[in-house]
Protein backbone atom coordinates (compact mmCIF):
# COMPACT_ATOMS: atom_id res chain seq x y z
CA UNK A 1 0.00 0.00 0.00
CA UNK A 2 2.11 2.88 1.19
CA UNK A 3 4.61 4.87 -0.41
CA UNK A 4 7.95 5.72 0.98
CA UNK A 5 9.08 8.52 2.47
CA UNK A 6 12.60 10.14 3.04
CA UNK A 7 12.91 9.50 6.89
CA UNK A 8 14.65 12.92 7.71
CA UNK A 9 11.87 15.27 6.53
CA UNK A 10 8.55 15.69 7.32
CA UNK A 11 5.98 13.55 5.96
CA UNK A 12 3.53 16.57 5.05
CA UNK A 13 6.28 18.20 3.06
CA UNK A 14 6.69 14.82 1.14
CA UNK A 15 3.57 14.52 0.33
CA UNK A 16 2.96 18.36 -1.24
CA UNK A 17 6.27 17.61 -3.25
CA UNK A 18 4.18 14.64 -4.71
CA UNK A 19 1.02 16.18 -4.79
CA UNK A 20 2.54 19.00 -6.52
CA UNK A 21 4.29 16.80 -9.58
CA UNK A 22 0.74 15.22 -9.87
CA UNK A 23 -0.72 18.47 -10.56
CA UNK A 24 2.06 20.06 -12.84
CA UNK A 25 2.04 16.79 -14.91
CA UNK A 26 -1.57 16.64 -15.67
CA UNK A 27 -1.43 13.53 -13.74
CA UNK A 28 -4.01 15.33 -11.55
CA UNK A 29 -5.75 17.77 -14.64
CA UNK A 30 -6.73 21.26 -14.27
CA UNK A 31 -10.08 21.59 -12.53
CA UNK A 32 -10.14 18.27 -11.76
CA UNK A 33 -11.69 16.69 -8.67
CA UNK A 34 -9.63 15.26 -6.13
CA UNK A 35 -10.28 12.13 -3.92
CA UNK A 36 -11.28 12.61 -0.16
CA UNK A 37 -8.39 13.20 2.01
CA UNK A 38 -9.30 10.05 4.04
CA UNK A 39 -9.00 8.11 0.26
CA UNK A 40 -5.41 10.13 -0.63
CA UNK A 41 -4.45 9.41 2.64
CA UNK A 42 -5.43 5.70 2.82
CA UNK A 43 -3.81 5.21 -1.19
CA UNK A 44 -0.50 7.01 0.12
CA UNK A 45 -0.49 4.71 3.84
CA UNK A 46 -0.62 7.99 5.75
CA UNK A 47 -1.92 10.00 8.95
CA UNK A 48 -4.95 11.67 7.46
CA UNK A 49 -4.93 15.08 9.26
CA UNK A 50 -0.77 14.91 7.80
CA UNK A 51 -2.58 14.57 4.40
CA UNK A 52 -5.28 17.24 5.17
CA UNK A 53 -2.19 19.26 6.13
CA UNK A 54 -0.43 18.98 2.93
CA UNK A 55 -3.35 19.58 1.06
CA UNK A 56 -4.31 23.03 3.02
CA UNK A 57 -0.30 24.03 1.94
CA UNK A 58 -1.07 23.52 -1.73
CA UNK A 59 -4.71 25.08 -1.01
CA UNK A 60 -2.11 28.26 0.39
CA UNK A 61 -0.23 28.14 -3.15
CA UNK A 62 -3.28 28.55 -4.78
CA UNK A 63 -3.09 25.16 -6.42
CA UNK A 64 -5.87 23.39 -4.86
CA UNK A 65 -9.72 25.33 -4.06
CA UNK A 66 -11.86 23.94 -1.47
CA UNK A 67 -15.39 23.64 -2.44
CA UNK A 68 -18.29 23.54 0.38
CA UNK A 69 -19.64 20.97 -0.21
CA UNK A 70 -17.91 19.23 -3.46
CA UNK A 71 -14.78 18.70 -1.94
CA UNK A 72 -11.38 19.99 -3.32
CA UNK A 73 -10.03 20.69 -7.16
CA UNK A 74 -7.17 21.60 -8.67
CA UNK A 75 -7.03 25.29 -9.88
CA UNK A 76 -7.85 26.06 -13.34
CA UNK A 77 -5.20 28.69 -13.30
CA UNK A 78 -2.98 26.68 -16.09
CA UNK A 79 -1.11 29.64 -16.40
CA UNK A 80 0.01 29.48 -12.80
CA UNK A 81 0.50 26.00 -12.82
CA UNK A 82 2.45 26.74 -15.88
CA UNK A 83 4.84 28.77 -14.26
CA UNK A 84 5.37 26.32 -11.41
CA UNK A 85 6.28 23.87 -14.09
CA UNK A 86 9.07 26.42 -15.35
CA UNK A 87 9.82 26.88 -11.98
CA UNK A 88 10.22 23.21 -11.14
CA UNK A 89 12.02 22.57 -13.87
CA UNK A 90 14.94 25.43 -13.97
CA UNK A 91 15.04 24.65 -10.29
CA UNK A 92 16.07 20.77 -11.26
CA UNK A 93 17.97 22.39 -14.80
CA UNK A 94 20.35 24.32 -11.38
CA UNK A 95 20.82 20.81 -9.57
CA UNK A 96 21.42 18.78 -12.32
CA UNK A 97 24.04 21.59 -13.88
CA UNK A 98 25.70 21.74 -10.07
CA UNK A 99 26.32 18.10 -9.66
CA UNK A 100 28.02 18.26 -13.56
CA UNK A 101 30.22 20.87 -12.10
CA UNK A 102 30.95 19.03 -8.72
CA UNK A 103 32.74 16.17 -11.44
CA UNK A 104 34.14 18.60 -13.28
CA UNK A 105 32.31 19.40 -16.35
CA UNK A 106 31.87 23.00 -17.45
CA UNK A 107 28.81 24.48 -18.78
CA UNK A 108 30.02 24.00 -22.19
CA UNK A 109 31.04 20.32 -21.70
CA UNK A 110 27.45 19.57 -20.19
CA UNK A 111 25.63 20.68 -22.72
CA UNK A 112 27.67 19.29 -25.13
CA UNK A 113 26.75 15.97 -23.29
CA UNK A 114 23.15 16.94 -23.97
CA UNK A 115 22.94 17.54 -27.03
CA UNK A 116 24.85 14.39 -28.26
CA UNK A 117 22.26 12.93 -25.26
CA UNK A 118 19.28 12.01 -28.25
CA UNK A 119 21.92 10.37 -30.86
CA UNK A 120 23.75 7.95 -28.32
CA UNK A 121 22.08 7.80 -25.09
CA UNK A 122 18.33 7.88 -26.67
CA UNK A 123 19.73 4.74 -29.22
CA UNK A 124 20.75 2.71 -26.68
CA UNK A 125 17.92 3.09 -23.83
CA UNK A 126 15.52 1.88 -27.35
CA UNK B 1 -15.23 16.58 27.52
CA UNK B 2 -12.99 17.94 25.27
CA UNK B 3 -9.44 15.62 25.58
CA UNK B 4 -10.33 11.50 25.17
CA UNK B 5 -7.71 10.63 27.65
CA UNK B 6 -5.62 12.69 30.62
CA UNK B 7 -3.36 12.01 33.23
CA UNK B 8 -2.52 14.04 35.95
CA UNK B 9 -0.03 12.94 38.59
CA UNK B 10 -0.62 9.65 38.04
CA UNK B 11 1.73 6.96 39.46
CA UNK B 12 1.79 3.15 39.25
CA UNK B 13 3.49 0.67 42.00
CA UNK B 14 3.96 -2.54 42.01
CA UNK B 15 4.48 -3.14 45.73
CA UNK B 16 7.45 -1.10 47.50
CA UNK B 17 9.66 -1.86 44.63
CA UNK B 18 8.57 -1.36 41.16
CA UNK B 19 7.70 2.17 40.03
CA UNK B 20 5.57 1.13 36.53
CA UNK B 21 4.63 4.70 35.94
CA UNK B 22 6.17 7.93 38.01
CA UNK B 23 3.92 10.53 38.51
CA UNK B 24 2.80 11.29 34.64
CA UNK B 25 1.09 14.43 33.03
CA UNK B 26 -0.59 13.40 29.50
CA UNK B 27 -3.58 14.55 27.64
CA UNK B 28 -4.36 12.90 23.96
CA UNK B 29 -7.32 15.25 21.55
CA UNK B 30 -9.93 13.27 19.87
CA UNK B 31 -9.50 12.69 16.32
CA UNK B 32 -6.15 12.05 16.54
CA UNK B 33 -3.59 8.67 15.79
CA UNK B 34 -0.94 8.07 18.67
CA UNK B 35 2.07 5.90 19.37
CA UNK B 36 2.97 5.24 22.51
CA UNK B 37 6.39 4.46 22.46
CA UNK B 38 9.42 3.13 24.58
CA UNK B 39 11.05 0.09 25.41
CA UNK B 40 10.21 -2.88 27.07
CA UNK B 41 8.78 -2.27 30.91
CA UNK B 42 8.91 1.52 30.10
CA UNK B 43 5.23 1.47 31.50
CA UNK B 44 3.10 1.18 28.40
CA UNK B 45 0.73 -1.75 29.20
CA UNK B 46 0.51 -0.50 32.69
CA UNK B 47 -0.72 2.91 31.16
CA UNK B 48 -3.39 0.74 29.05
CA UNK B 49 -4.35 -1.07 31.56
CA UNK B 50 -5.29 1.94 33.70
CA UNK B 51 -6.95 3.30 31.04
CA UNK B 52 -9.27 0.15 30.70
CA UNK B 53 -9.82 0.32 34.57
CA UNK B 54 -8.11 -3.16 34.90
CA UNK B 55 -5.60 -1.26 37.40
CA UNK B 56 -5.82 1.33 39.54
CA UNK B 57 -3.80 4.37 40.22
CA UNK B 58 -1.44 4.28 43.31
CA UNK B 59 -1.57 8.15 43.32
CA UNK B 60 -3.12 10.75 41.12
CA UNK B 61 -5.72 10.67 38.49
CA UNK B 62 -6.75 9.09 35.07
CA UNK B 63 -10.39 9.90 33.07
CA UNK B 64 -11.70 9.07 29.86
CA UNK B 65 -13.44 11.60 27.94
CA UNK B 66 -13.89 13.16 31.39
CA UNK B 67 -15.01 10.15 33.37
CA UNK B 68 -13.22 7.62 36.22
CA UNK B 69 -12.26 4.34 34.18
CA UNK B 70 -15.76 2.21 34.64
CA UNK B 71 -18.97 1.09 32.78
CA UNK B 72 -19.31 4.11 30.95
CA UNK B 73 -15.87 3.95 29.66
CA UNK B 74 -16.23 0.90 28.37
CA UNK B 75 -18.77 1.22 26.32
CA UNK B 76 -16.53 4.05 24.38
CA UNK B 77 -13.37 2.12 24.72
CA UNK B 78 -12.15 -0.55 22.82
CA UNK B 79 -9.16 -2.28 23.96
CA UNK B 80 -7.11 -4.71 22.20
CA UNK B 81 -4.61 -6.80 25.27
CA UNK B 82 -1.30 -7.59 24.63
CA UNK B 83 -2.18 -11.12 25.54
CA UNK B 84 -4.84 -13.57 24.26
CA UNK B 85 -7.51 -13.34 25.59
CA UNK B 86 -10.78 -15.03 23.50
CA UNK B 87 -11.63 -18.62 24.40
CA UNK B 88 -10.35 -20.27 22.11
CA UNK B 89 -12.50 -23.59 21.32
CA UNK B 90 -14.85 -20.63 19.83
CA UNK B 91 -15.24 -20.31 15.91
CA UNK B 92 -14.34 -17.03 14.59
CA UNK B 93 -17.99 -16.41 13.47
CA UNK B 94 -19.13 -17.50 16.95
CA UNK B 95 -16.40 -14.86 18.20
CA UNK B 96 -18.29 -11.86 15.76
CA UNK B 97 -21.81 -13.08 16.92
CA UNK B 98 -20.74 -12.56 20.32
CA UNK B 99 -19.06 -9.41 19.58
CA UNK B 100 -23.10 -8.59 17.82
CA UNK B 101 -24.72 -9.79 21.02
CA UNK B 102 -22.87 -7.85 23.50
CA UNK B 103 -22.08 -4.85 22.29
CA UNK B 104 -24.93 -4.11 20.05
CA UNK B 105 -25.13 -3.20 16.44
CA UNK B 106 -24.02 0.66 16.27
CA UNK B 107 -26.94 3.00 15.80
CA UNK B 108 -27.53 6.11 14.22
CA UNK B 109 -27.95 8.12 17.32
CA UNK B 110 -25.31 6.59 19.11
CA UNK B 111 -22.63 5.89 16.29
CA UNK B 112 -20.01 5.56 18.60
CA UNK B 113 -21.04 2.43 20.79
CA UNK B 114 -21.45 -1.13 19.61
CA UNK B 115 -20.12 -3.74 17.09
CA UNK B 116 -20.46 -3.57 13.68
CA UNK B 117 -20.14 -7.44 12.33
CA UNK B 118 -20.14 -6.46 8.73
CA UNK B 119 -17.00 -4.84 8.94
CA UNK B 120 -15.68 -7.68 10.97
CA UNK B 121 -16.44 -10.07 8.54
CA UNK B 122 -15.53 -8.06 5.10
CA UNK B 123 -12.21 -8.03 7.62
CA UNK B 124 -11.67 -11.26 7.76
CA UNK B 125 -12.60 -12.31 4.29
CA UNK B 126 -9.82 -9.90 3.19
CA UNK B 127 -7.40 -11.60 5.49
CA UNK B 128 -8.54 -15.04 4.66
CA UNK B 129 -9.73 -15.78 7.72
CA UNK B 130 -12.04 -18.94 7.49
CA UNK B 131 -14.65 -17.93 9.65
CA UNK B 132 -15.76 -21.27 10.76
CA UNK B 133 -12.20 -22.05 11.96
CA UNK B 134 -11.87 -22.63 15.63
CA UNK B 135 -9.68 -19.67 17.22
CA UNK B 136 -6.93 -22.42 18.93
CA UNK B 137 -6.51 -24.13 15.31
CA UNK B 138 -5.19 -21.00 13.45
CA UNK B 139 -1.39 -20.02 13.75
CA UNK B 140 -0.51 -17.10 16.08
CA UNK B 141 -0.38 -14.08 13.66
CA UNK B 142 -3.82 -15.19 12.55
CA UNK B 143 -5.14 -15.59 15.96
CA UNK B 144 -3.44 -11.68 16.30
CA UNK B 145 -5.66 -10.73 13.58
CA UNK B 146 -8.98 -11.76 14.70
CA UNK B 147 -8.51 -9.97 17.62
CA UNK B 148 -7.10 -6.97 16.31
CA UNK B 149 -10.25 -7.09 13.33
CA UNK B 150 -12.77 -7.55 16.81
CA UNK B 151 -11.14 -4.36 17.96
CA UNK B 152 -11.40 -2.39 15.05
CA UNK B 153 -14.92 -3.44 14.28
CA UNK B 154 -16.61 -1.81 17.64
CA UNK B 155 -17.39 1.96 17.37
CA UNK B 156 -15.66 3.87 19.56
CA UNK B 157 -14.26 6.90 20.64
CA UNK B 158 -11.09 5.61 22.01
CA UNK B 159 -9.06 2.76 20.45
CA UNK B 160 -6.16 1.16 22.64
CA UNK B 161 -4.26 -1.29 20.75
CA UNK B 162 -1.22 -2.48 22.91
CA UNK B 163 0.91 -4.47 20.44
CA UNK B 164 -1.38 -4.61 17.77
CA UNK B 165 0.80 -5.95 14.87
CA UNK B 166 3.95 -7.52 16.14
CA UNK B 167 3.09 -10.96 15.54
CA UNK B 168 1.47 -9.82 11.81
CA UNK B 169 2.92 -10.28 8.20
CA UNK B 170 4.34 -7.36 6.35
CA UNK B 171 1.50 -7.71 4.01
CA UNK B 172 -1.13 -8.14 6.61
CA UNK B 173 0.19 -5.38 8.92
CA UNK B 174 -0.29 -3.16 5.79
CA UNK B 175 -3.74 -3.80 5.51
CA UNK B 176 -4.53 -3.49 9.07
CA UNK B 177 -2.22 0.16 9.10
CA UNK B 178 -4.83 0.93 6.01
CA UNK B 179 -8.00 -0.04 7.83
CA UNK B 180 -7.05 2.17 10.55
CA UNK B 181 -6.74 5.02 8.55
CA UNK B 182 -9.66 4.26 6.36
CA UNK B 183 -11.64 4.26 9.54
CA UNK B 184 -10.40 7.64 10.55
CA UNK B 185 -13.05 9.85 12.61
CA UNK B 186 -12.53 13.16 14.43
CA UNK B 187 -13.89 12.21 17.03
CA UNK B 188 -11.91 9.04 18.01
CA UNK B 189 -8.72 8.18 18.71
CA UNK B 190 -6.19 5.44 18.10
CA UNK B 191 -3.40 4.91 20.46
CA UNK B 192 -1.01 1.81 19.47
CA UNK B 193 1.89 1.04 21.52
CA UNK B 194 4.15 -0.76 19.71
CA UNK B 195 7.96 -1.67 18.96
CA UNK B 196 7.77 -1.32 14.84
CA UNK B 197 8.01 2.21 14.76
CA UNK B 198 9.14 2.18 11.45
CA UNK B 199 6.30 0.70 9.96
CA UNK B 200 3.42 3.06 11.95
CA UNK B 201 5.21 5.99 12.05
CA UNK B 202 3.76 7.48 8.62
CA UNK B 203 0.02 6.42 10.20
CA UNK B 204 0.89 8.73 13.52
CA UNK B 205 -0.07 12.36 13.93
CA UNK B 206 2.03 12.41 17.24
CA UNK B 207 4.51 9.82 19.22
CA UNK B 208 4.29 9.37 23.02
CA UNK B 209 7.70 8.44 24.47
CA UNK B 210 7.98 6.62 27.68
CA UNK B 211 11.21 6.04 29.57
CA UNK B 212 11.07 4.71 33.26
CA UNK B 213 7.58 5.28 33.50
CA UNK B 214 7.76 8.99 32.88
CA UNK B 215 7.22 10.82 29.69
CA UNK B 216 10.50 11.48 27.92
CA UNK B 217 8.48 13.50 24.98
CA UNK B 218 4.74 13.82 23.72
CA UNK B 219 5.27 15.42 20.52
CA UNK B 220 3.88 15.84 16.32
CA UNK B 221 5.37 13.22 14.39
CA UNK B 222 6.71 15.89 11.48
CA UNK B 223 7.53 18.00 14.56
CA UNK B 224 10.47 15.33 15.42
CA UNK B 225 11.17 14.89 11.74
CA UNK B 226 11.66 18.60 11.32
CA UNK B 227 13.65 19.41 14.31
CA UNK B 228 15.83 16.36 14.78
CA UNK B 229 16.15 15.61 11.06
CA UNK B 230 15.78 11.90 11.71
CA UNK B 231 12.68 9.56 11.73
CA UNK B 232 10.94 8.76 14.79
CA UNK B 233 12.68 5.34 14.41
CA UNK B 234 15.96 7.02 14.45
CA UNK B 235 15.07 9.41 17.34
CA UNK B 236 14.17 6.35 19.24
CA UNK B 237 17.48 4.24 18.70
CA UNK B 238 19.50 7.25 19.76
CA UNK B 239 16.74 7.67 22.82
CA UNK B 240 16.99 4.42 23.68
CA UNK B 241 20.74 3.75 23.13
CA UNK B 242 21.65 0.74 24.79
Amino acid sequence: MSEQFDASRPIYAQLVERLKAKILAGTYPPGGHLDSVRDLAAAAGVNPNTMQRALAQLEAEGLVRTERTNGRFVTEDTELIEQLRAEAARNMAAEFLEKMRSIGYTPQQTTELLERWNETEGEQHE
Amino acid sequence: MSKVLTCEHLSKTYGKEKTALDNIDLSLDFGRIVGLLGPNGSGKTTLIKLANGLLQPSAGVLKIAGMTPGPETKEIVSYLPDADWLPDWMRVEELVNMFRDFYGTPSEAKAYIGFDAAKANEMLARLNIDPKARLKTLSKGNKEKVQLVLAMSRAAKLYLLDEPIGGVDPAARDYILNTIISNYSKDATVVISTHLIEDIEPVLDEAVFLKDGKIFAHRAVDDIRETEGMSVDAYFREVFKC
